[in-house]
């Protein structure tokens, strides 16, 4: 019972989020320099004034700003993102071809760099002031240092121009036709550089808030009430301080999902990943707005879901919540 | 003094100063040392670097001098970070300052406005934003402000609440003191420390940022910067990886060491913090 | 010194402990050449004011101490063996199994996101006794020992879903799991309200009746030491003093600070005051209420009355104190008569001599600034009340300032203040860190008398500090209030300070008064059940008065 008012709690918000996003792309459709019905119809239908009439009706462009705004906001009401003419496709099917490359993209990402942060933070914490933890600690502050795409292109010299450990670009090797496993291991395969470089900063990020996170634990009452029932420092620090010494990581990586879809713009743009990050890098380059706008928000949609997903987590996490809630 | 000394026991901090340093310099004394425009085709393309002392660096795809663009790059880095820093925090200061003295419904909202603009990814509202209003300097600024200011507006909104409720600051109300004079005298000294820290980590980010929207060709035309010479390189990285490879190891190098003197900063300002670290 | 009447051998004894403070500490040693010991079933109270090392005695035997502090001397032998000369998995041993402790903190000394039970069990897991089953029915069966409700279904509760009170119960079942010969109390009353200490301390004292264990208790509590030692050791910035039975200490102290201890306890005997001259109030309050509602997402409110239909009224140089335990809203109708907080209800009214009546309730934020400073305030906490980055000064002088005084004028009063208080005038260009706790809680004293208030309202005013600068600080309220006449609205948690310094009290309960009287004939003859709990569970009731 209180899942399910959490829950929906939750989902208003998240369409609240939503709903104001499709305002925001309304006011910059209208922000940007030159007629919207050009700015709707991207460079491919500059010239073309049927194409512009035709807009303007659809979009009642002739219309008072409210009942503007009314007919956009329908349209996403209705799952309706616009139409790319430069495509010639609906904008929503585009995005949704793309978005299964990406939610594997950030889902690995994600998964790989949480695990591996707070692994390497715990470890720090433990070994704190030893050359394990300045190890860790140096690798953290320079990988947080890291321009992602830079590090996307060098590891792409090295690892597959170079030393042809893994594909160069792509979702899958072209042609080959796999199926069932096979396909699995070579997406796999292909998948290893993009994810890796995309979680390297995230990596890096959750890393130092763990270790940071365990030390403040560490010195907590009941870290010591542990201590005097004769635990070992293994489990002290296992069951007792790194416990609860996560939180806040689930916490901060919940609030990084919004990174990390950004950031999948950078890699999936490198990398020729499929994804909706590498549709906008196209759609930016052809200045094909509708595109650009509905990739924005079926991004902000994808990190309300995740919000969503952590939050959750975080529930089950903390047995705090329930009752605060 | 004291502070010098806190912030110099910190060897990371002080190398990252050095090399701080080092960059403004080479910003500053970029117009004398390259004083032709980093955008003039100087020599043939593809000169690998350590060859020609001429071009030390080499030259790119269009035999323009990749030295000259790294120091005119640098000008143009610092002063985004520095600009839309700034921008950030005159944006997340008052917010979070009104948001966490105010209270209430006043609170309620600013909050639920921050964590809106949280939610959405960062960068993709930024790279709608610079595309949309045109890649220009002031477009570039204007989108890094917009989309870095939250975690400035939490912060201070944070510390503000806990300081209204410490017992000076209701000192403070009991003897009658007006609240522009609590927030300016009491509230605000107290919450400038943690400010200065999040600003120079902040400036590190916004590098990191306007480099990346450089690199998709969102930079301004006018302007040669480090993320743009990455990308410019990015097609030819096989036979010439030097394009794309010291301008990125320069924003690295910067926002290293913007990192490493903010955390020697957030020692120095809060010794209590950094005690317990060890 | 150390006289050692019983036959048995000690439990714990600890011979010359001395324990070496890191180099840039204000002294040398935690502790130097401590000597004590325990013998079975015994009781041991180290008693002594903060700095003076008793709990670093106490993490010592443990091997808990902090990584700053090192043993540098000494032995401390548990059943003859040296447990300083243990290496750290032995040490593990020892801790849980010989030795069981228990904190000053419930609330933050139990883990928050593992169950109750849980962390009963892993004490039998980390020295690997019995079976899974049996290790959850034993659990349980401490649960009920301690006296807990329902234990098996708060054996799956959640720290979080327990009072204070009832988990450090859960923690003495903890440490009392194994059986251990020797249990180590750090404070463990402190922060608990005096009616949960009072059956604390009762249920230790069965306990250890019962298992035969001996207690190393630490407190800085006279109160506490007297309902539940045997024997106690008064201890000095490090240095045991002195040592003997409870009535040897107690009775006949010998070392002067042992005197000046416990001469520093407040009585609960009020002394004889005379009586108030007729005149109206200075400060009157009528049906005051407070609700705090808990706003959630959806709308559905939760209210909590902090205070509902307080009223009363405080004539010049009169002292009423608002007694009560923590929750009862004592603190809220404090803050409520200067309008810190906003009241809900009710009017505060406050007339001065010649000034006529003012209706502090019905102000304007701009009318009530400037009304402001005919009542004042005193906080609790001595370190946070002052703003680091001010000058004491500049402290004192701003409320005059605020109300248009010119600094230099305010600055030469302030100096006249710091010396009624006690203080040297030149404190003025000093910063907050440079004084002690007392000496910031008289620059507190001072900012509130700089605007001349009619009205003082002490928060607590005294509970942060050590019994020995409490007693001064007392003494300077009464001497300030003798001399300008103020009424004070004292609120304290403390039936003892109370005692001392009220002319009436009010009690408060769950956010109404439930009773008022005379300080004099409420002690004498409380009317109201909860009055006569709260008296009955004041600790040394039996030694330091009645």
């Amino acid at each position: 019972m209180n899942l399910l008012h959490f829950l929906s709690g939750r989902l208003v918000k998240g369409v609240l989020v939503l709903f104001a996003i499709a305002v925001l792309n309304f006011f910059l459709i209208r922000a940007a320099p030159g007629d919207p019905a050009q700015v709707l119809a991207g460079e491919a239908g500059a010239a073309d004034a049927q194409l512009l009439e035709q807009l303007r009706q659809r979009f009642g462009l002739n219309e008072p700003i409210t009942t503007q705004l009314w007919i956009y906001i329908k349209g996403y009401m209705t799952f309706d993102l616009g139409f790319s003419y430069r495509q010639q496709q609906p904008v929503l099917s585009l995005v949704l071809d793309r978005l299964p490359a990406t939610l594997l993209l950030t889902g690995a990402a994600f998964v790989v760099s949480l695990a591996l942060g707070i692994v390497m933070g715990a470890l720090a914490a433990r070994r704190a002031g030893r050359w394990s933890d300045s190890l860790i600690t140096t690798l953290s502050l320079v990988f947080y240092a890291t321009p992602l795409f830079w590090i996307a292109l060098m590891s792409q010299i090295v690892f597959s121009l170079k030393l042809g450990l893994v594909p160069n670009v792509g979702y899958e090797t072209i042609g080959a036709n796999n199926t069932g496993l096979a396909r699995a291991l070579d997406i796999g395969h292909h998948l290893i550089l993009p994810a890796l470089t995309l979680g390297l900063f995230f990596t890096a990020l959750y890393a130092r808030m763990m270790r940071a996170s365990m030390l403040e634990v560490a010195g907590a009452d009941f870290v010591k009430t542990a201590r005097a029932k004769g635990l070992s420092p293994g489990i002290v620090s296992r069951r007792h301080v790194a416990r609860n010494a996560i939180l806040p990581v689930v916490t901060l990586a919940g609030l990084q999902a919004g990174q990390l879809v950004g950031g999948a713009v950078l890699t999936e743009t490198v990398f020729a990943w499929p994804g909706i990050g590498r549709l906008m890098f196209d759609a930016l380059v052809q200045r094909d707005y509708s595109v650009l706008l509905g990739v924005f928000f079926m991004s902000s949609a994808m990190v309300v879901g995740f919000n969503i997903l952590t939050d959750l987590v975080y529930r089950i996490a903390d047995p705090r919540i329930e009752a605060g809630a | 003094m004291n502070f010098l000394k806190r912030f110099c026991r910190n060897r990371g901090a002080v190398l990252g100063l050095v090399i701080l340093l080092a960059v403004v310099a080479f910003a500053l004394l970029a117009p004398s040392l390259y004083p032709s425009s980093p955008w003039r085709m100087v020599g043939r393309p593809f000169m690998a670097p350590f060859a020609l002392e001429r071009f030390p660096l080499g030259t790119d795809t269009l035999g323009r001098d990749i030295a000259a663009g790294m120091v005119h790059g640098a000008r143009v880095s610092l002063m985004i970070g520095v600009v839309s820093t700034i921008v950030s925090l005159l944006i997340g200061v008052p917010l979070g300052a009104i948001a966490g003295y105010a209270g209430g419904f006043v609170d309620d909202a600013l909050m639920r406005f921050t964590e809106f603009f949280q939610t959405i990814p960062s960068f993709a509202l930024a790279i709608v934003l610079v595309a949309i209003l045109q890649p220009q300097l002031g477009s570039i600024v204007l989108a890094i402000g917009v989309v870095s200011w939250p975690p400035v507006a939490r912060l201070v909104r944070g510390e503000v609440l806990s300081l209204r409720t410490r017992e000076y600051v209701q000192a403070a109300v009991t003897i009658g003191q007006s609240t522009p004079r609590i927030i300016f005298s009491q509230v605000l000294p107290n919450t400038v420390a943690p400010i200065i820290v999040m600003g120079s980590l902040m400036i590190g980010s916004a590098i990191l940022l306007e480099s990346a929207l450089s690199f998709l060709g969102l930079g301004d035309p006018n302007l040669m910067s480090w993320g743009y010479m990455v990308g410019a390189g990015r097609t030819r990285l096989l036979d010439a990886w030097w394009i794309s490879f010291f301008p990125g190891f320069a924003i690295f190098l910067t926002v290293l060491a913007l990192n490493l003197a903010g955390e020697g900063l957030n020692d120095a300002l809060n010794p209590r913090l950094a005690r317990g670290r060890e | 010194m150390n006289v050692i009447s019983q036959e048995t051998p000690p439990v714990l004894s600890i011979e010359k402990l001395t324990l070496a403070l890191p180099a840039l500490a204000d002294r040398a040693h935690a502790v130097e050449g401590v000597t004590l010991a325990i013998a079975p079933g015994e009781t041991l109270c180290v008693v002594g004011e903060s700095g003076s090392g008793k709990s670093m005695i106490a993490h010592a035997v443990m091997g808990l101490l902090p990584k700053a502090v090192k043993p540098a001397g000494g032995a401390i032998r548990l059943a003859g063996r040296d447990l300083l000369s243990l290496d750290e998995p032995a040490m593990q041993d020892v801790r849980g199994r010989e030795i069981g402790m228990i904190f000053q903190e419930p609330m933050t000394s139990l883990n928050p996101v593992m169950r109750v039970a849980d962390q009963i069990i892993e004490t039998f897991e980390a020295h690997g006794l019995h079976g899974a089953s049996e290790r959850r029915a034993r659990a349980v069966a401490l649960l009920t020992e301690v006296g807990l409700p329902d234990p098996p279904r708060l054996a799956k509760a959640y720290p979080h879903e327990l009072s204070g009170g009832q988990r450090q119960r859960v923690m003495i079942a903890m440490a009392l799991a194994l059986e251990p010969k020797l249990l180590i109390a750090d404070e463990p009353t402190t922060a608990l309200d005096v009616t949960t200490q009072a059956q604390i301390l009762k249920l230790l004292d069965n306990l250890r009746h019962k298992h035969g264990t001996a207690v190393l208790f630490i407190t800085h509590d006279m109160g506490v030491v007297a309902e539940i030692a045997d024997r106690i050791a008064v201890l000095e910035k490090g240095v045991l003093v002195e040592e003997g039975t409870a009535d040897q200490v107690l009775g006949a102290p010998r070392h002067a600070y042992t005197q000046k201890l416990l001469a520093a306890v407040p009585s609960l005997v009020p002394p004889m005051r005379p009586a108030l001259p007729e005149s109206p109030p200075v400060l009157s309050v009528e049906g005051l209420g407070k609700i705090y509602r808990k706003r959630s997402f959806f709308g559905t409110a939760r209210e909590v009355r902090a205070a509902e239909d307080i009223s009363f009224s405080l004539v010049r140089g009169e002292t009423l104190g608002l007694v009560g335990e923590s929750g009862s809203g004592k603190s809220t109708v404090g803050r409520c008569c200067l309008r810190l907080i906003e009241p809900n209800s009710g009017r505060i009214v406050l007339s001065g001599q010649g000034s006529g009546d003012l209706v502090l309730s019905d102000l304007g934020p701009t009318a009530l600034r400037q009304h402001r400073k005919r009542i004042q305030m005193v906080f609790q906490d001595p370190f946070a009340s002052l703003n680091p980055r001010q000058t004491v000064g500049r402290i004192i002088s701003d409320g005059p300032v605020a109300h248009g005084v010119a600094r230099v004028t305010a600055l030469m009063k302030a100096r006249e203040l710091l010396e009624l208080v006690g203080l040297s005038a030149n404190a003025v260009d000093r910063y907050p860190h440079e004084f002690s706790g007392g000496q910031r809680q008289r620059i507190g004293i001072a900012r509130a008398l700089a605007l001349e208030p009619d009205v003082l309202v002490a928060d607590e005013a005294v509970s942060a500090l050590d019994v020995s600068v409490q007693a001064q600080i007392l003494s300077l309220i009464k001497d300030i209030q003798s001399r300008l006449g103020l009424a004070i609205l004292f609120v304290t948690h403390d039936l003892r300070v109370a005692a001392q310094i009220c002319d009436r009290i009010a009690v408060m309960q769950r956010g109404r008064i439930v009773e008022t009287g005379p300080t004099a004939a409420l002690f004498a003859a409380p009317q109201h059940e909860y009055t006569r709990q709260l008296l009955a569970a004041v600790p040394g009731g039996g030694r330091f008065g009645h």
